[in-house]
């Protein structure tokens, strides 16, 4: 990103919604649990990847044109570790969503929930990773969109400003597409928008003290050190479209794959043989 | 994510171990500036806390963004355009501008000039994971001596100009000492600085190996009395990059190829004067110096952790005669030493920065508390620092510099053809070290510089310091290589070619120094780690034979190298 296009006076409010994840690189054989859900515990809790890429975006766009960034996450007390990393990055304000109501969530309840909390803050964007690496649905972004009424703009790659318009640059698989698109609007960014910098030391020094009332027995901390906290209710979602209630989506079953090497096919090494095999992967869509 | 910090817990062991709660409490000087700042520490703990979490965001940046570029850096160095432009090697770029955005280019830099206020020891961790990264970037980063200097010693206004552009990363620097005929003897510098009419300082000369000469803020030693042709004539001035600087070669180095090494003229370049004239080498350089000399007893300590990494990692998994090769007892002892001789180098370099710090902070106070009954306390601490300081610093960098040396020779030998070959970085890490034991003065000058407070009688003194008076009674084998080192001292003493047999026998007797030192800090770690039992057993049964030996050369009268020279090592036939 480079300043050559011009903001707008007062810059640009952004939302960044992050979450904590499972580290599903370091799956072990105590991953899943009997019953097929995540043993979190077994697991470190991180910041999702490609979340961080979203707030890279939102930080360069306050650094280039002016603004603020706020970052929610919804989800657990534990939650507020990568809200402290948001901070120490730059993130002027963070959020957390917590209420046992939201238990249970699915991308539909927790799309509702966060476009609720989003709602309050009365962005001009808002940037989520493209998906999260828990559940890899890439859902969650665009129905947030949808909520709110939107512009959604997925797979972010390059972002300029023009006044009221952001100039976005987003992968589209067979190449790259270049939309000018009025504000308000959501991006889901991907890892090519580049990494999150680093920690600025001095706010690690002084945001390492941040907590939620959540972490504080209850008591909300004074000044910017405080981490916001938001129920449900605060944000007036309804309790029958959060959590369990408001979740269509039921797991049936989950099996644990394990890839190996089963049988194997020869094939000749005659233009025959190959064009066969080509046809075959295209139509088991191993290929095209 | 990969972190060169949280893999490598010797290191926040010995930073425990150190404890570093007075550093912190005289650093932070009573905590006052949490008043000041909303994130300066409260007390101790907190600022201890902060210094982890710094030394773990350097480990962050460097094992996930930086180490990944190091042999492309290698490989591609810097540039010199036409334009006498210097473009940096991929990941020397990078780095400047991650850690620039961290406040990690200003450690020790005060707060109100946008630096960390933290210790030196934190400073030489930081420097030792780097190094682990890419020994090159060392270079760059413990530039930092460059502010520091500024900081010390410049008038405020030139501070606030400077300093925090230096921090933040937007400028870097360079230390522009060395010139053609002006290596280890630095009084001979013949670069120039006269007032013109307007008072304005103006410099012209020639220098050579300046590690980023391309940097913005260039401190020059510069003769600016030229009725003194010793180290008494010269000054300490500052020149920005400009017209009148220009880089005209870049050297073409064996390693650290991410540090750009210019040969620069100076023409008519305006500076600002650094201090008070007269006092450029005798008091100014000398502290950069110092301060540069942890930087490579740090860098040293890097490259040996990486090399035994490499080492370590292979043997692991290379099979020979159906047995991974770290089966082999000739391999163990090869790897054994290696890993000891490198936790010996923490060791010492962390101790001595610890001592850096102490001074530092003590001088601090001495100052703060000038006219008080408590003046004279803190003083006598100060000063005992300061003479520590004169000896560790040195001995680190000696230790250090060389032990990388050795490592990287092991790492070869370990992986044997394919430690040769370019695939693995075990060449680099052997070309990167070096330099270590050449600049920032060489291991000889390291020995002249510490011989003094090992013949003064230092070593007891800093072993009581880290073990307690009273040490001796329990550690019998120490005990007998003090005594050891103080016959050999005393002999030496009573020879009649005192000076010149002195100086033979130096280095062997701070290599027993340093192994007693180590020991020392071997026994207070093995009292916090069971890892360090064996590393303290090893180095008692491995290392005092090998330093005694060395006595007891000394003790043998044996000067041949001396009045021998010329038929020991004749001179080389010249075509006529």
């Amino acid at each position: 990103m480079n300043a050559k296009t011009k903001g707008r006076e007062g810059g640009y409010r952004c939302v960044v919604c992050i979450k904590q994840v499972p580290d599903t690189k370091k799956v072990t054989g105590e991953a899943m649990k009997a019953d097929g859900t995540i043993n979190r515990a077994a697991l470190p809790a991180i910041f999702n990847p490609e979340d961080r890429n979203a707030l890279e975006a939102a930080l360069r766009v306050k650094e280039m044109y002016g603004g603020t960034v706020t970052a929610i996450a919804m989800g657990l007390p534990a939650a507020c570790a990568i809200l402290r990393e948001a901070l120490m990055c730059g993130a002027d304000e963070a959020y957390l969503v917590t209420d046992r109501k939201a238990a249970g969530s699915d991308t539909l309840a927790t799309s509702y929930i966060l476009s609720c909390a989003v709602k309050k803050f009365n962005p001009d964007m808002v940037f989520c990773g493209r998906q999260a690496i828990d559940g890899d649905t890439a859902q969650t972004g665009p129905q947030i969109a949808e909520k709110l009424d939107f512009a959604a703009i997925t797979y972010l790659e390059g972002l300029e400003m023009d006044g009221d318009f952001a100039i976005a640059t987003r992968d589209i698989g067979t190449g790259i597409e270049t939309d000018r698109v009025k504000l308000p609007a959501l991006f889901t960014v991907t890892e090519k928008f580049g990494e999150l910098r680093p920690f600025d030391m001095r706010r690690v020094m002084k945001y390492k003290k941040a907590k939620a009332p959540v972490e504080n027995g209850g008591a909300p901390l004074e000044g910017d050190l405080a981490i916001g906290q938001l129920s449900c209710d605060d944000i007036g979602a309804e309790a029958d479209r959060c959590g369990f209630a408001g979740s269509p989506t039921n797991v049936n079953k989950i099996v644990s794959v394990v890839l190996a090497g089963g049988d194997y096919k020869e094939v000749e090494a005659t233009d025959e043989g190959v064009k066969g095999l080509v046809e075959e992967l295209v139509a088991d869509h191993t290929i095209g | 994510m990969a972190n060169f910090y949280r893999d490598n817990k010797d290191i926040e062991n010995v930073i425990d171990a150190l404890d570093l709660t007075e550093v912190a409490t005289l650093l932070e000087e009573d905590f006052k500036f949490a008043k000041e700042y909303d994130f300066a520490p409260k007390d101790a703990a907190d600022a201890i806390d902060n210094y982890k979490r710094a030394i773990d965001l350097c480990g962050d940046i460097m094992a996930n963004r930086i180490a990944p570029l190091a042999e492309e850096t290698d490989l591609v160095g810097n540039t010199l355009n036409e334009d006498g432009s210097v473009t940096r090697a991929p990941g020397m770029k990078l780095a400047i501008e991650l850690f620039g955005r961290t406040g990690l280019m200003g450690v020790t830099i005060p707060y109100y000039l946008g630096g960390l206020n933290m210790p030196c020891t934190v400073l030489t961790a930081c420097n030792d994971i780097v190094s682990r990264g890419d020994a090159g970037l060392m270079n760059l980063f413990g530039l930092q001596g460059i502010a520091e200097t500024i900081n010390w010693f410049a008038d405020e206004e030139i501070k606030k100009e400077y300093v925090p552009k230096l921090v933040s990363g937007e400028w870097t620097g360079a230390m522009v000492l060395t010139e053609p005929d002006a290596g280890s003897d630095l009084q001979s510098v013949k670069t120039s600085a006269y007032q013109d009419k307007d008072g304005v300082w103006r410099v012209n000369g020639v220098k050579r190996f300046i590690t980023n000469g391309c940097g913005e803020v260039l401190l020059v030693l510069a003769r600016t009395e030229p009725e003194f042709s010793d180290g008494r004539g010269l000054s300490c001035l500052l020149v920005e990059k400009g017209p009148w600087v220009k880089v005209r070669r870049l050297e073409n180095k064996l390693g650290i190829h991410g540090s750009p090494t210019c040969e620069m003229v100076f023409t008519e370049a305006p500076a600002k004067l650094i201090g008070l004239r007269k006092r450029g080498l005798i008091t100014y350089v000398m502290a950069l110096m110092n301060g540069a000399r942890m930087g490579i007893a740090a860098q040293g300590t890097g490259i040996g952790e990486a090399a035994y990494r490499a080492a370590r990692d292979y043997a692991a998994s290379r099979k020979q005669f159906g047995v991974t090769i770290d089966t082999f007892p000739a391999l163990r002892e090869l790897m054994s030493t290696m890993s000891v001789e490198l936790q010996a180098s923490r060791a010492l370099t962390y101790y001595a920065a610890k001592n850096v710090d102490l001074e530092t902070g003590l001088g601090r106070k001495f100052e703060s508390l000038k006219g008080t009954p408590e003046a004279q306390t803190v003083r006598a601490r100060f000063k005992k620092a300061a003479a520590f300081n004169k000896m560790l610093t040195p001995m680190a960098k000696y230790y250090g510099s060389e032990m990388s040396m050795r490592n990287a020779q092991g790492a070869i030998a370990v992986l044997g053809g394919s430690g040769f070959m370019k695939d693995y970085p075990c060449e680099r890490y052997l070309r990167d070290s070096r330099i270590t034991t050449i600049y920032e003065g060489t291991s000889q000058l390291q020995v002249v510089a510490a011989i003094a407070g090992v013949t003064g009688g230092l070593v007891n003194d800093v072993i009581a310091d880290i073990l307690g008076e009273g040490w001796s009674a329990n550690h019998p084998r120490m005990t007998a290589l003090l005594a050891a080192l103080d016959e050999a001292i005393a002999y030496i003493k009573g020879r009649e070619d005192a000076k010149v047999y002195h100086d033979l026998s130096a280095r062997k007797l701070v290599d027993a120094a340093i192994a007693l030192v180590v020991a020392a800090l071997f026994v207070k770690l093995a009292e916090k780690y069971d890892y360090k039992k064996a590393a303290l057993e090893f180095w008692l049964n491995m290392e005092f034979p090998r330093v005694k030996a060395g006595l007891e050369q000394v003790m043998s009268g044996y000067a041949g190298s001396a009045v021998d020279f010329e038929t020991l090592a004749p001179a080389v036939p010249q075509e006529s």
